[in-house]
Parts: C-alpha cells; structure tokens; sequence
C-alpha cells in the first residue's frame, strides 16, 4: 500500500511536480514588409505558446489584433481587409522541432516542422530556427518568408507597390517552466 | 512487482502520451473581445458625418467638391461649370476623440466640430455610438447687415451605427439644427431630422454609399427638400474617395439639413465627390 502510493506519488511528480512544460515568459512577433514605396514593420508581444521539452512539440498562438504598426489606419487596414482578423482572429503553428536533442544545453540549430495557419489557411511548413536551452529558461529564435498567396492573402493592384508578396517574420520568444 | 512494472510503464508513455495531444488545444483562446474596426471607410457618407473618428494624432484632410446640377442642361455642361467646396481638416486627439474645421464656399461658410465616440461594438455590444457638436459661420456679405450671432448655426447629432457583416454597415443618426437667426419666414431656428444611411462593399477597396436625412419638423412651407445622396466609394490604403450624387451643394449640417434646394427625382442633382489624405503625424 505505501508502495503503490509511493509509486503513485512519483507519477504525479514527473507529470506535475517538475514540469517538462514550458510556457511564455516573453516574447515578441515582428513581420516586414519590403516594397518599392513603403517599408512596413508590425510588432506583438502578445502571444501565447507551449513547448514541450520531453518530445520538442511547440504550439504558437498569436492573436492578430495585438499587433502594433507605426500607421493605425495601416493597422485597421491589415486587420480589417486582408488578415480579416474578425473571422480569423488568431495565427497559429503547431508542430515538432527536427534535429532537437533533449540532452544537450546549450544552442542548437533546430528545424520547426508542422502545420502554419494563417488567414485560415493551414499549411506544413519548415522554419529553421535556433533553440538555447538552459536550465529553467528555453530561448527559441526564428526568422521565416510568408508568402502572402500561399494564405489566400491577396493586394489590390493598387497597393501593389505599398505592400510586399512576401513577408519576413521573426519570432523571438523566451519560455518559463509552466 | 507487478505494479511497480505498471508504473514505470506509464512512466514511461506519459511524456509520449502527452506528445500526441495537440499543445495548440491547451493554448488560451485568443479570440478576444475586440472591438469592431473599419464600420466606415471615411469620417463622411456621403454629406453628414459617420461613426467613424480620426485615431489618435491622425490628421485628415478632406476636400469635398459638388458641382451644379445635371439638369442643367449642355450649356452649363450640366453643372460642371458650377462648383461648391469644402475644405477641411479632422485631427484625432484621442483614438475616440476627435476636432475638426472647415471652409465651404457656399455662402463663406467656416465651421468647427468636435465628434466623441462613446461606444464601440464589439461582442456583447451592438452598436458603435459617436456623439457630434458642430459650429458653422456664414462670412458672406449680404444685403442686410447681419450681427455675428445672426451667422451662427448649431448642430447636435447622434450617429448609431452597425457593422452587420464584414461588407455591410448600417447608421441611424438623429441630428438638431439650430440656426440663431433663419433667412425666410418659411424656415424654422429649430430642426430636427432623422439620418439614414448605409454602406455595402462590393469588393474589397469599393463600395456603395448611401444616406437620407428626413426633417421631422420643416416648416409646412419650407421651400427645402429632404436630402439625398448616393455614391460609390474607393479606398486606397491612404486614400478614400467618394463619389457622389446627391441634391445638397452644402456640406455641412446647416446646409445640407435644413437647407437642400434641390428636388432629387426632378433631376437637381449634384455630382460631387470627397476625397481624403489621412496622415499619421505622431504615435
């Protein structure tokens, strides 16, 4: 009986008592727009994610309208006609790190591979990144190309020469034990 | 033994079992309570104003323009050779706080507003409700000599509007004319009218825009018409243009309100348009 309570203790340390889960402590979303008029810069410190440091499995959720653009009308606008952050409020990716070895500190170049949803649409994608382990802290760094037809994203001929085809993205976020 | 065997077991497939639910389904839901955004594209409809305000250190510069009436036949290029404008400027002191003023050409007319947006929709709330206080000045020189109070007009409005998809929107916007001295016996200092417009996107940059204000209380004689105005509106990133034809050659509450002169259906219509620049100046 004391054993199997024993026992039964230990399972609940390992899934509860010193969690393999991590959670945002900070973090920040910043996409880059490079076109021929304008260069446009948005930037979220809003957003939530989970790593799981046991399997490597990462889990974003960003919420489109917490991000910040020099312009407001340009932030209504990317809200409003293109993200459609009304229907589609959030941006998401769920997936695995590839070449993530659990045993090391340290930095380590990493591959991300899973499902980006955005706008609605979901994708599988790979983005290299870097993830620096230490030992209550995960740092995890990436820059990726959106690009903005592969989410049904589309720029009225107009605009054309305002907003990029493709976005660059970087993410930066640091992670807590949950 | 045996449950000790059990144990290290599911020891050993927690972390795994955990690995195969979806970390996404333990994230919050972000979703949010935000309020909706872009009900309008432009600070106007078509003549009168709508919910929308200037974001905070946003500045507007709005050039209205109506030309003179299209039955007025080829020899006046109907109505190309006539002009009526409004030059104006909308600032956002706060997100929902907004001033402005303006120049119209029609009878010399300055006037200043200052518009509040006291309610935003969003889930839980219907409508976005923006409250309106308007001035207007009359500079022109007529044939008696009118103290400065004779040239002041007032206005009072409330706009109420819903977005009711992400391409149509609707508005409700009771107004109060108040005029310190009117020019005719047939007019009355104190009118009120109901607004009704409304927009529909027919594809993402253009859309239909419409309004109607009817006077609840003219005079019985009042040689004024209802005003009427219908249009098309292209939004290009900084950029709104507006596309009008309506029967009021005024821009402003007074004006357009109490003051229409033309008969719609008996084709005194204004082609007109409003173009504005919106410039961030701070953050």
């Amino acid at each position: 009986m004391v054993r199997s309570i024993f026992l039964v203790g230990l399972l609940f340390f390992q899934v509860y008592g010193f969690s393999q889960r991590f959670e945002v402590k900070s973090g920040n979303i910043t996409f880059f727009s490079d076109a021929p008029i304008e260069d446009i810069e948005a930037v979220s410190t809003k957003l939530s994610s989970l790593f799981d440091k046991p399997s490597g499995k990462l889990a974003f959720s960003v919420p489109i309208r917490e991000f910040r653009f020099d312009k407001k009308l340009m932030q209504q606008h990317f809200n409003d006609k293109y993200m459609e952050s009304a229907k589609f409020p959030v941006a998401t990716f769920s997936g695995d790190l590839a070449g993530y070895d659990q045993s090391l500190t340290g930095m380590q170049q990493v591959t991300a591979r899973g499902e980006l949803s955005i706008h609605g649409v979901r994708k599988r994608v790979e983005i290299p990144g870097t993830i620096t382990v230490k030992p209550d802290e995960v740092i995890v760094d990436a820059t990726f190309v959106v690009a903005l037809k592969d989410y049904n994203i589309e720029i009225p001929q107009l605009l054309w020469q305002n907003i990029a085809e493709e976005i660059k993205v970087t993410v930066s976020v640091v992670y807590k034990r949950q | 033994m045996r449950l000790l065997i059990l144990a290290v077991v599911v020891m050993g497939y927690t972390p795994a079992l955990f690995g195969q639910n979806d970390l996404l389904d333990e994230l919050p839901d972000d979703a949010g309570n935000y309020e909706v955004i872009q009900t309008f594209k432009g600070t106007r409809l078509v003549n009168g104003h709508t919910v929308e305000t200037k974001s905070a250190s946003e500045l507007e510069f709005i050039i209205s323009h109506r030309f003179g009436r299209l039955n007025s036949g080829g020899y006046n290029l109907y109505g190309l050779d006539d002009a009526f404008i409004r030059i104006g400027l909308e600032y956002g002191i706060t997100d929902d706080l907004g001033v402005g003023i303006g120049r119209s050409s029609y009878d010399k007319t300055y006037d200043a507003y200052a518009k509040y947006k006291l309610l935003a929709q969003r889930p839980g709330v219907p409508v976005t409700v923006t409250l309106l206080g308007s001035w207007a000045y009359r500079t022109l020189k007529g044939i008696v000599d009118y103290e400065p109070e004779d040239r002041m007009a007032f206005a009072a409005q409330a706009l109420i509007a819903r977005k009711l998809s992400d391409r149509v929107a609707v508005q409700l916007a009771p107004v109060w004319v108040h005029k310190n001295l009117v020019d005719t016996q047939e007019e009355i200092n104190d009118l009120l009218a109901l607004g009704i417009g409304a927009r529909a996107s027919v594809t993402r940059s253009v859309a239909l825009i419409g309004e109607y204000y009817l006077r609840l209380n003219p005079h019985e004689n009042s040689p004024y018409n209802d005003a009427l105005g219908i249009g098309v509106e292209i939004e290009t990133g900084g950029h709104v243009f507006q596309l009008n034809f309506t029967n009021s050659i005024g821009m402003i509450e007074r004006q357009f309100v109490s003051e229409t002169s033309g008969d719609f259906f008996d084709g005194d219509v204004h082609f007109g348009f409003n173009i504005t620049r919106t410039f961030q100046l701070g953050r």
